[in-house]
């Protein structure tokens, strides 16, 4: 795969329009398998995500998509297969990952995860949460920056609150403050819209739709219906661990989305 | 960023989430005080049986409040899945080790400054001419102790009957550090207190290998 030059990751700002990095960080999986013990959770996916595009990835429970975005964020090392990124040089191979990695161009800085868990401790503060975060990707002006994200999230006025006394709703908003921190240029979601109310549904839409135009390449995990999918790009069904269709780079994501609906 | 400045992240981090719930370190305090206190009445020893038999029990006090403190140090990643955060961040594996590492062996160093005093008294042993020797055999025992606890934490996090399993794997490698680290303490509570340069050498062999061995092993330690 061709690598293209980027610059180095913005390190100003937190949400707001001039900060979205300009650019975006694509990635590409190349026969990846996965097994997890007897459980072969991927079989053998081939996918190339653009630079800049908006992924839907659809399926049911236990079609692998978690799998995926896991090993798109370097958690899980594929059993068979390789992942590649656009924008940086660097080739990760399945078991032989640490003999093929090119030292240069670490993607780590570059991406950003909302899982199904927060990844947030519940004994600090959303401030102190956010802080560290910040010092561990070694941003700068931390405090502005932890105050801008808290209140883009809305929970500027809980900022001093333990995390475990915030509801289901507010700490997914924190989840995703801490995972839009660092202007992450490839941004994995794994079912984000959970937990949400509506006034949370909304600000996650509006956020989606600010990186989606800034350039940031998104790729959003769900099996159910949410307003986000709305901004879709592309939409990639699994089911089974393989990739059961693709409506394509350029193509047309809404008929695979309204069949989404038609099952909701 | 630097290794050592990460690792300073971390500890910043273990040590607000203590200091805040207090739950490990008064556990711990509690654990091995009770050990000591429990022994010190079931065999009621003269001087000369604390001076034989005292070091021993010192330090299996602190290898059982040690495998007691060390278990939460991963598992409690497990809960949000907070280790998949630090695994995504732009640092080496190994500053998250050391991070731990060091507020593990702050906990403990804490927990052995309380119990050591009690067992001095219980066991009418006279520390006050040693305690600078005494505070080294302590640190270098103890480094091992959480170097090598803190690694087994981290592959135990994953498992199932981890509280069980940690035990399990830890107390049998700390067998070499145990012998050790108790014959280099029962050289210092003896009539003529010594230090024994060739035990302390050895602890101080055994901690360059275990943490030689989680620098070079910290990527496969932390995966999954």
């Amino acid at each position: 795969m061709s690598s293209l030059s980027t610059p180095a990751p913005s390190r100003s700002g937190t949400t707001s329009a001039s900060a979205i990095p300009s650019a975006s960080l694509g990635i590409s999986f190349d026969g990846v398998e996965k097994r997890f013990g007897s459980l072969l959770a991927l079989r053998g996916v081939s996918l190339e995500i653009l630079p800049g595009e908006f992924v839907a990835l659809l399926g049911p429970n236990g079609a692998g998509k978690t799998t995926l975005l896991r090993i798109a964020a370097l958690l899980v090392t594929p059993t068979k297969g390789s992942i590649a990124f656009r924008g940086l040089s660097r080739v990760l191979d399945g078991p032989t990952r640490r003999q093929t990695e090119i030292v240069y161009g670490d993607p780590k800085p570059s991406i950003g995860m909302v899982a199904h868990n927060t990844l947030l401790y519940d004994e600090l503060t959303a401030a102190e949460n956010l802080s560290f975060f910040a010092q561990l990707y070694d941003l700068d002006d931390i405090s502005r920056r932890v105050a801008r994200a808290l209140e883009s999230c809305g929970l500027a006025s809980r900022a001093g609150s333990i995390v475990r006394t915030f509801s289901r709703g507010m700490r997914q908003r924190l989840a995703i403050a801490r995972a839009l921190l660092h202007d992450p240029r490839l941004l994995l979601l794994d079912e984000p819209a959970a937990g949400l109310d509506r006034q949370g549904l909304a600000w996650l839409g509006e956020t989606l739709a600010r990186l989606r135009d800034s350039g940031t390449t998104v790729v959003m995990s769900t099996h159910a219906r949410n307003e986000s999918l709305d901004l879709a790009t592309r939409a990639v069904s699994l089911a089974g661990g393989r990739i059961e269709s693709d409506s394509g780079s350029g193509g047309d994501p809404r008929p695979l989305l309204a069949a989404l609906r038609s099952e909701a | 960023m630097t290794t050592a400045r990460a690792a300073a992240i971390v500890l910043t981090k273990e040590l607000r989430m203590e200091f805040r719930a207090r739950e490990l370190l008064s556990t711990t305090v509690v654990f091995a005080l009770v050990i000591v206190v429990l022994f010190s009445f079931a065999f009621d020893p003269t001087a000369g049986e604390s001076r034989r038999y005292g070091p021993g029990l010192l330090w299996i006090a602190f290898l059982f409040a040690g495998s007691l403190m060390l278990n939460p140090s991963f598992a409690r990643e497990q809960a949000n899945q907070t280790l998949d955060a630090l695994r995504m961040a732009p640092v080496s594996p190994f500053a998250i080790l050391l991070g731990k590492m060091l507020a593990n062996f702050i906990f403990m160093a804490v927990s052995e400054a309380i119990l050591v005093p009690v067992f001095a008294v219980l066991y009418n042993i006279s520390i006050g001419g040693i305690v600078g020797r005494l505070a080294l055999v302590l640190a270098l025992g103890t480094v091992g102790l959480v170097v090598a606890g803190t690694v087994f934490s981290a592959i135990a996090a994953h498992a199932r009957m981890r509280e069980l399993l940690l035990p399990l794997l830890l107390l049998p490698i700390l067998a070499p550090l145990l012998i050790a680290a108790v014959e280099a303490t029962a050289s210092l509570f003896a009539e003529q207190p010594a230090l024994d340069r060739a035990w302390l050498a050895f602890l101080a062999g055994f901690d360059i290998v275990f943490l030689t061995a989680s620098w070079l092993l910290c990527d496969f330690l932390l995966e999954e």
